[in-house]
């Protein structure tokens, strides 16, 4: 440790002012406050300070975004192995989804982070640590087959169109990785809706090459079809019940599939105090009862017949409120605002699956619509909490 | 002749970039180069004309009725321009549909009379409606080089992004066809023109 802090020390002047490489001091300062606890004293005033800065806040983010993560890359591979009627060990079907996966996350770091230490060095800001998050979870809700190049592009444009132009981390208006999603969504529709992209290698595979009965929809997409839920099936043309689903063995986004994985990871965000719980469960509770709600004499058949839990567990509803909807930069940030977000983001997500056909997942649209609603609410919370405080200090 | 009254608008007050009217139809028209096009040069040519023509009746327009008598002139140049592109373009006048008719209800038409034809002689008050129906076909057709090359691999209905683009995997972007594409490209050509002109960023 001693021998690296000495080699960025001597490093350090010829990146200052004046230094011979110093157009590069944010990229420099970046390195450095990564590695080390910067030496920048507050000079005057008094202050708190915790522990938890925006480093450490995105830190543990990430670990709790793993368990969804290597669950993921496993589902990868055993999805991979049901469609094709491959027999691969626990390992052989990690290791598989380990090799798919990993060039999304290289691509997405490598573009996103670049366009983030570019335009800081030229506006000579320091690199912000925001975008370490949004660079993991950005794969995590990709299909597994989406093309690497549509990808980098969808990254360039969220990062560049979505934060940069707003300022930069924390200014943003909304969730970049989501604004990712929807610009992959829009742009090249084939590429993630469908029922071939789901499993890697599918799109390419030849007749014959597919096990019997094999199907790619996902339990959304049947359920939008008007499948009953005592008759939703695996990739394998197996049946499918409500535990599985919890599980997430099943045909998906890479890291959305599993409630239990996701469970974990709201665990450690709670516990930690980085997301907010009173987004997590009023946002369950709008889903619930806006899926009740349509579940009142709804037609057999219909996604509106389903147990309300059904919403829960199915798609990206878990990913989304757990990891999406309570981005501490796009959510409400009034503790009264949280609940109403919250609520409105898993009620406009069960109405979009419910009521619009032609999008069978909700959960996108509904945070990127609350995101730009979220000030607003905000705005009604402060100013009720003020009138309310003026008549209060009325003398009678 | 003032050489302002020709330059400005083109640059330092685009209808589009600065004084940002004309949005709904930039947004609206730009999928194709060729609609973009035709539209460019009706707008161009029904500002112009109306721009003329009331500056002409400038003295004897009474002031109360003013924005009625403006409406009539533009309409009356918008109908002959609806016609004529009926008459001779008949399938690029379908694609514009009713957004030929909505030139009337282009804020660059109304603007550029209130502002400038009726306080000026007529010959500058052409000049004046022709360079901002041109700064406004500028960016429309800018505008619609891009969506129409990322949207649909084609300039003027020719296609130049090449065959082996496709196999190798590339795709045409859908939301350069959707409308709300047109709005954040309008945001970057902003972008691009105040970053060049420091004197119109706000403060």
């Amino acid at each position: 440790m001693k021998g690296l802090i000495d080699f960025v020390n001597n490093l350090r002047p010829s990146f200052e002012k004046g230094g011979k490489y110093a157009w590069l001091h944010s990229t420099f300062d970046a390195f450095d406050s990564f590695l080390f606890v910067p030496k920048t004293k507050t000079c005057c005033g008094a202050h708190v300070r915790d522990c938890m800065d925006l480093k450490r806040v995105m830190t543990v983010v990430i670990v709790a975004l793993a368990p969804a993560m290597l669950f993921g890359m496993w589902n990868v591979g055993e999805q991979h192995s049901l469609a094709f009627g491959l027999d691969m060990s626990f390992w052989g079907k990690f290791w598989y989804g380990f090799l798919r996966v990993l060039p999304l996350i290289i691509v997405s770091y490598v573009v996103g982070l670049g366009i983030e230490f570019a335009s800081a060095q030229i506006r000579g800001h320091e690199v912000n640590e925001g975008y370490l998050v949004s660079g993991m979870i950005i794969p995590m809700i990709m299909p597994v087959d989406v093309p690497l190049w549509i990808l980098a592009v969808a990254v360039a444009f969220a990062v560049i169109i979505g934060k940069e132009i707003f300022g930069g981390t924390g200014m943003n208006i909304w969730n970049p990785a989501l604004l990712a999603r929807a610009f992959v969504f829009f742009s090249y529709p084939t590429k993630i809706s469908g029922d071939v992209i789901w499993i890697k290698g599918v799109g390419k595979a030849a007749a014959g090459e597919l096990v019997d009965g094999f199907s790619g929809a996902t339990a959304l997409s049947q359920a939008g079809a008007g499948i009953a839920p005592d008759a939703l099936h695996t990739v394998a043309g197996q049946p499918m019940d409500a535990m599985q689903m919890v599980i997430g063995n099943m045909a998906g986004s890479i890291g959305e599939t599993s409630v239990i994985a996701i469970a974990i990871g709201a665990l450690i965000l709670i516990y930690t105090g980085i997301a907010s719980w009173k987004i997590m469960v009023s946002g369950v509770a709008g889903a619930l009862f806006v899926a009740f709600l349509g579940g009142i004499g709804a037609q057999e058949g219909t996604l509106a017949a389903y147990p309300a839990y059904y919403h829960l567990i199915m798609g990206g509803f878990a990913f989304g409120i757990v990891f999406m909807a309570t981005d501490p930069v796009t959510s409400a940030q009034t503790e009264c605002g949280k609940w109403i977000y919250g609520f409105l983001v898993g009620a406009m997500a069960v109405v979009i699956r419910l009521w619009n056909p032609g999008y069978p997942e909700g959960m996108m649209l509904s945070i990127l619509l609350m995101n730009t609603f979220a000030p607003l609410i905000d705005h009604f919370v402060v100013s009720r909490n003020i009138r309310r405080r003026v008549k209060r200090a009325v003398v009678k | 002749m003032d050489k302002n009254i020709y330059l400005q608008p083109l640059w330092k007050a685009n209808p589009i970039t600065v004084l940002v009217l004309g949005i709904c139809s930039a947004l609206a028209v730009t999928v194709k180069l060729e609609a973009a096009c035709v539209m460019a040069i009706s707008v161009t040519l029904v500002t112009g004309c109306s721009s003329l023509l009331v500056s002409c009746l400038r003295n004897t327009i009474p002031n109360r009725i003013r924005i009625i008598v403006q409406l009539v002139v533009a309409a009356l140049f918008v109908i002959l321009v609806e016609q004529v592109l009926k008459a001779y373009v008949y399938e690029v006048s379908k694609q514009l549909s009713v957004f030929v008719g909505l030139i009337i209800t282009n804020c660059i038409i109304m603007g550029r009379i209130e502002a400038f034809a009726l306080g000026n002689k007529p010959f500058p008050s052409f000049v004046d409606g022709i360079a901002n129906g041109a700064g406004y076909g500028m960016i429309l057709i800018a505008l619609a080089f891009f969506r129409e090359l990322l949207g649909s691999g084609s300039i003027f209905g020719f296609k130049v992004i090449p065959q082996s683009f496709y196999d190798a995997g590339y795709m045409n972007n859908g939301l350069c066809i959707l409308p709300p594409m047109a709005l954040i490209l309008v945001g970057c050509f902003v972008w691009i023109h105040r970053s060049m002109n420091k004197d119109l960023q706000e403060k």
